[in-house]
């Protein structure tokens, strides 16, 4: 590469960066629908009755069965086809959104299953409702227990923004393959800076997760935290990894 | 018979194929106090349980005053707030301060006001000897200052009603002193209280009546004196004589651990 090489790369620079806020966008529309949803799915398949946790069962089958390109052309045709017309960035949101919601629910489903029953029990025997004590005793607990499987669910999906290019939006990895096809030889400095990019925005994410962690931790409980992590969370993450086969960027 | 806080009648319980209880009856009056003891995997957990339908019993029948806690329709939540319960392990709420876990009933049960909430709960965390404890976390505190934090949650719903269920036997024994003064105290005051303990000392001193347990059923109840000079039924004066053994020469058992 040489020097009108480079500075033809300064010059695209504004605009990969402005293309690496469409993946903030999609990030986070993807992360947060799959947290709304990944929580009552963890919910139903711990505390749900049968037909809602075969429910709830049957959709974590699924999106996380599912290859994430498959799903994301999915959600870009199929809807048009039945009368309603996505744009294809929601159509991206929703697709990763869902699949995220697969995987968010497992864990917190894991992060749940490793609160001990005794907190249930005291808690109803105070005179909470089911509800009540899921909300104000169970969750608060599971939530701080995920939060590093959590983290590492970010890091997953902050990447997976990228595959929202093949159904034609224009975002930071798109942006790159302008460059390339207009500068041949420009395109290994330009994947090179979507990944430095990337680099960045993780290890900035994961950064402020870390943060929110320390500043939620509970004295003695991390600890405990940690151990059950160990055992209960980490298996359920393997597990589910491990059922998806190959996979881009996953 | 107003003065009835708690009836049990014919309560039976099984898991699977083992008959856990079989047919347990019992009244406690206002102010009374019953220590039930007896061996290792008798029921007395589960019968505890039954009372307030943590655990759902097979059949008998279970009065709260004049509210049958077993029949159709009834506002369990309801009577599960008016009656305490402190279990073997705690269960404080760990990501709740002392005080918080004294205050969260009466906030999300109760629905009190904050204010008002929280003098509650820094009066029964006084009346247990830990106001100055009230912004600390379970794990910051020990087993024994657990235990009384525990007591104290259940006292602020001011229940009509105290069930233990071995309150002291995950305490190291130079905790479970204080937890067993906090206990007796409440006696005192006039608690209704029914105690799975094998403490002899505190079943002497506080127990109106000892209720003795073995295979899923009562074998013997009576007062502790009673019962502990001259019991009718040999299984318990053979009981008896050893947990007076373990407890009362209690160096023999703190040599063994
Ligand atoms: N949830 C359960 N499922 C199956 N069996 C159970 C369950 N809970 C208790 N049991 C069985 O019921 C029997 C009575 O248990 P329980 O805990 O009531 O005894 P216990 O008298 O409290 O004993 P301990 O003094 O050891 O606490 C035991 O044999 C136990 O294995
Ligand atoms: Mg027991």
């Amino acid at each position: 590469m040489d020097v009108e090489g480079l500075l033809i790369l300064v010059k695209s620079l504004p605009a990969l960066l402005q293309a690496t806020l469409v993946n903030l966008g999609l990030l986070l529309g993807l992360i947060s629908l799959g947290f709304v949803v990944g929580v009552p799915i963890a919910l139903l398949q711990v505390y749900g009755p049968a037909p809602l946790r075969g429910l709830a069962l049957a959709w974590e089958g699924f999106f996380r069965g599912v290859p994430a390109l498959v799903l994301l052309i999915l959600f870009a045709y199929l809807p048009p086809k039945l009368g309603w017309g996505l744009e294809p960035f929601t159509a991206a949101v929703l697709a990763l959104g869902c699949r995220s919601s697969a995987y968010q629910s497992q864990i917190f489903r894991g992060a749940i299953q490793a609160i001990p029953q005794g907190q249930m029990l005291a808690a109803r025997a105070l005179g909470m409702s089911r509800w009540l004590a899921v909300r104000s005793i169970i969750l608060p607990q599971a939530l701080r227990l995920a939060i590093p499987g959590w983290s590492n669910e970010f890091s997953s999906v902050i990447k997976d923004t990228t595959l929202a290019s093949a159904i034609g939006v224009v975002e930071v990895f798109k942006r790159a393959s302008f460059i390339y096809q207009r500068y041949y030889e420009l395109a290994m400095p330009a994947y090179l800076t979507v990944a430095l990019i990337f680099l960045i925005l993780t290890y900035g994410g994961n950064w402020l997760l870390g943060r929110l962690e320390r500043r939620l931790a509970v004295p003695g409980f991390q600890l405990r935290g940690a151990d059950a992590r160990t055992q209960a969370q980490a298996q359920a993450q393997a597990q589910a990894r491990a059922s998806t086969p190959a996979e881009v960027a996953r | 018979m107003s003065d009835v806080v708690l009836r049990v009648e014919d309560l039976h319980k099984r898991y699977g194929r083992e008959e856990v209880l079989r047919g347990v009856s019992f009244t406690v009056r206002r102010g009374e106090v019953k220590v039930i003891l007896g061996p290792s995997g008798t029921g007395k957990s589960t019968l505890l349980r039954c009372i307030t339908r943590l655990t759902e019993p097979d059949r008998g029948r279970v009065w709260l005053e004049d509210v049958e806690v077993t029949g159709r329709g009834v506002d369990l939540n309801r009577v599960r707030a008016s009656i305490g319960f402190v279990f073997q392990d705690f269960n404080l709420f760990t990501h709740l301060t002392a005080l918080d876990n004294v205050r969260i009933g009466l906030l999300k049960v109760k629905k009190l006001p904050k204010d008002r909430a929280t003098r509650i709960a820094m009066e029964q965390l006084e009346r247990v000897g830990l106001a100055h404890k009230a912004a600390a976390y379970p794990a910051e505190l020990s087993g024994g200052q657990q235990q009384r934090v525990a007591i104290a949650r259940a006292l602020a719903m001011q229940p009509k009603l105290m069930l233990f269920d071995e309150p002291t036997s995950a305490l190291d024994p130079e905790l479970t002193g204080e937890v067993l003064d906090v206990m007796t105290q409440l006696a005192r005051d006039g608690m209704t209280m029914v105690v799975v303990s094998h403490e002899v000392g505190f079943a002497r001193a506080a127990a109106d009546e000892l209720i003795f347990m073995e295979g899923g059923r009562i074998v013997e109840q009576g007062p502790p004196e009673a019962l502990f000079t001259r019991p009718q039924h040999p299984r318990t004066a053979q009981f008896l004589k050893k947990i007076t053994a373990l407890y009362e020469g209690g160096g023999a058992l703190k040599d063994e651990r």
